[in-house]
């Protein structure tokens, strides 16, 4: 047991299976609406993040990425919370449409590279609590 | 965070509702975005490019029906990205009537937010131009580090829904690339070892572009050692590849582009640097496709501009093409090119004109088509991806070359080092 302290990008909660991406993604471009990795060039081509709380490096490329994620939440196929080293905007706002328009919440949290790398070290469920400023994952 | 943001009177009332409910509900994600980047304030802007025109699916349509609905409109000029389909020539897309139904709605929403319906990816090919350290809001990574880099106008990574909250509100956070700070190179790539001719050639940028963004991750890579005479076409092609293959926003060419006459203008003298010497491993990144098969070509992405019509209108003229050949561009920039006489060769030769959209995001190739050649680093990248095929990314002349031949030809001089 492990519990990691972090910076809330977008507030929420979710206790869901870990998956560790080894590079970084862009949703557009990269996932399709059912929330699988299409990017060919990805490690993990054809795994799915549906439901999963996703630990990547970073966000990549397309601005279009706050769509396809907003689409993904909507549609239930999204992740069930994204773990990053860095706070994304694209990524946010994805997660804050989808808040406004249908109250569905996918938290994002940022950890220290140290911190990533101890949650990527771990395997099944975790469970974020991303408050108002800071969050907790637990892994 | 931590910092304190600081509102103004105007955006207080703003989000009190007093412009209207849609400008109170986008200065509302203005506001949860500027807390994220720790930002103290927000700045104005004087233009935006909307990217949110692209279909995704009901998300993004729901959002735009919604700033409708709630009687939205932009403050400041504002061009629209791609949509999904070629409003022009309607038969072109092959989507499926639901989403292609949708597509539609969606740039009628943004149409009536009052957005100039240019849906071009290249906005800077239009006859507007934001001046040099002006601030605005564009979305599209390529329309972003173009902007940024080659216009040395200021814009953050944007993304959807922000660019159009941008556009209601006239405000963005003063954070990212708006800052000086932030604008320094963080990775200088060195090319004085590679040969002249080799960067004379667009796809050698969009190549050497996809290294940048590999190498810079999201930060801000600087050229040197590339002459002078680069093009505005060549730094398309490498702003567009690295905002692609990374996350690149800004980049500096020293001796080129506005921001840096000098190297020691934007890099500090221990600036991590990388010797640029052969292309090829990279172009063989994006080239997927084993085997000389080739069954279409791809151009334009972004938006073929017109001094990349005229060149393709030179080349095209004599041997037609052997398989269909795609062109995407912009609706201004097709008139201006069907006026200068650019266009008529270029549709002799047999290659199809696409507007309003792009042929790697939404589905106008015929299926059977399965090795497509490009000059674009973007579109290789993306296009295996979006739209299942394989790809070779070539020069202008290897394309044209190929596309008459019906096989990939290459210039085996042109790539070696």
């Amino acid at each position: 047991m492990v519990e990691l302290s972090g910076r809330t990008v977008f507030a929420g909660e979710a206790t869901a299976d870990l998956l560790v991406l080894d590079a970084p993604l862009s949703f557009w471009g990269g996932t399709d609406s059912g929330g699988t990795i299409v990017d060919g060039h990805h490690p993990q081509r054809g795994v799915s993040l549906t439901g999963r709380v996703v630990a990547l490096p970073s966000a990549r490329g397309s601005s279009s990425s706050s769509s396809v994620l907003a689409e993904q939440i909507r549609a239930g196929t999204g992740p069930a919370a994204l773990v990053l080293t860095e706070p994304d905007a694209i990524l946010m706002l994805g997660a804050w449409v989808a808040a406004e328009l249908y109250g569905l919440r996918l938290p994002i949290v940022v950890l220290t590279a140290a911190e990533h790398r101890l949650l990527c070290a771990r395997s099944g469920p975790v469970t974020v609590l991303a408050g108002p400023e800071r969050a907790t994952i637990t892994a | 965070m931590g910092d304190v943001l600081e509102l103004s009177e105007e955006d207080k009332s703003m989000l009190a509702g007093e412009a209207g409910p849609a400008a109170q509900l986008c200065l509302r994600m203005i506001v949860a975005l500027a807390r994220v980047r720790g930002a103290r304030r927000l700045l104005d802007v004087e233009s935006a490019h909307v990217d949110g025109c692209l279909y995704h699916g009901r998300a993004g349509l729901d959002f735009a029906e919604r700033l409708v609905g709630l009687g939205g409109r932009v403050a400041v000029p504002t061009t629209s990205n791609v949509g999904s389909l070629d409003l022009r020539h309607p038969g072109v897309v092959r989507a499926d009537p639901e989403t292609t139904a949708g597509a539609r709605r969606l740039m009628s929403a943004y149409t009536a937010l009052g957005c100039s319906p240019t849906w071009t990816c290249a906005p800077y090919q239009l006859t507007h131009r934001p001046a040099f350290g002006t601030h605005v809001a564009w979305a599209e990574s390529n329309a972003i580090v173009f902007v940024n880099s080659v216009l040395g106008a200021r814009t953050d990574r944007y993304g959807d829904f922000l660019d159009i909250g941008a556009a209601i509100t006239g405000r963005v956070p003063d954070g990212g690339l708006h800052q000086d700070a932030n604008r320094r190179a963080t990775i200088r790539l060195d090319c004085a070892r590679l040969p002249p001719a080799l960067l004379a050639e667009d796809a050698a940028w969009g190549v050497l572009g996809h290294l940048a963004g590999r190498a810079a991750g999201s930060g801000v890579p600087v050229l040197t050692g590339v002459g002078d005479a680069v093009t505005e076409d060549q730094l398309k092609a490498f702003g567009a590849a690295a905002a692609s293959g990374g996350g690149v926003g800004l980049f500096h060419v020293v001796g080129v582009t506005p921001e840096a006459p000098t190297l020691a203008a934007v890099a500090a003298e221990d600036i991590e640097t990388v010797r640029v010497e052969d292309l090829r491993p990279m172009r063989d990144e994006l080239s997927t496709a084993r085997g000389p098969g080739l069954d279409a070509l791809c151009l334009g992405t972004p938006h073929f501009s017109l001094t990349e019509f005229e060149r393709l209108a030179a080349l095209a003229d004599g041997e037609p093409f052997r398989i269909p050949v795609y062109v995407t561009t912009s609706r201004a920039v097709l008139a201006e090119a069907g006026r200068l006489g650019f266009a008529a060769p270029v549709r002799a030769a047999g290659a199809r004109i696409v507007v309003d959209t792009c042929t790697y995001i939404t589905p106008i190739l015929d299926p059977v088509l399965r090795t497509v050649m490009t000059t674009s680093g973007k579109w290789a990248w993306y296009a295996p991806g979006n739209i299942g095929v394989e790809t070779v990314l070539g020069s202008l002349a290897e394309c044209v070359a190929s596309a008459r031949a019906g096989t990939v030809v290459r210039d085996g001089a042109l790539w070696s080092s």
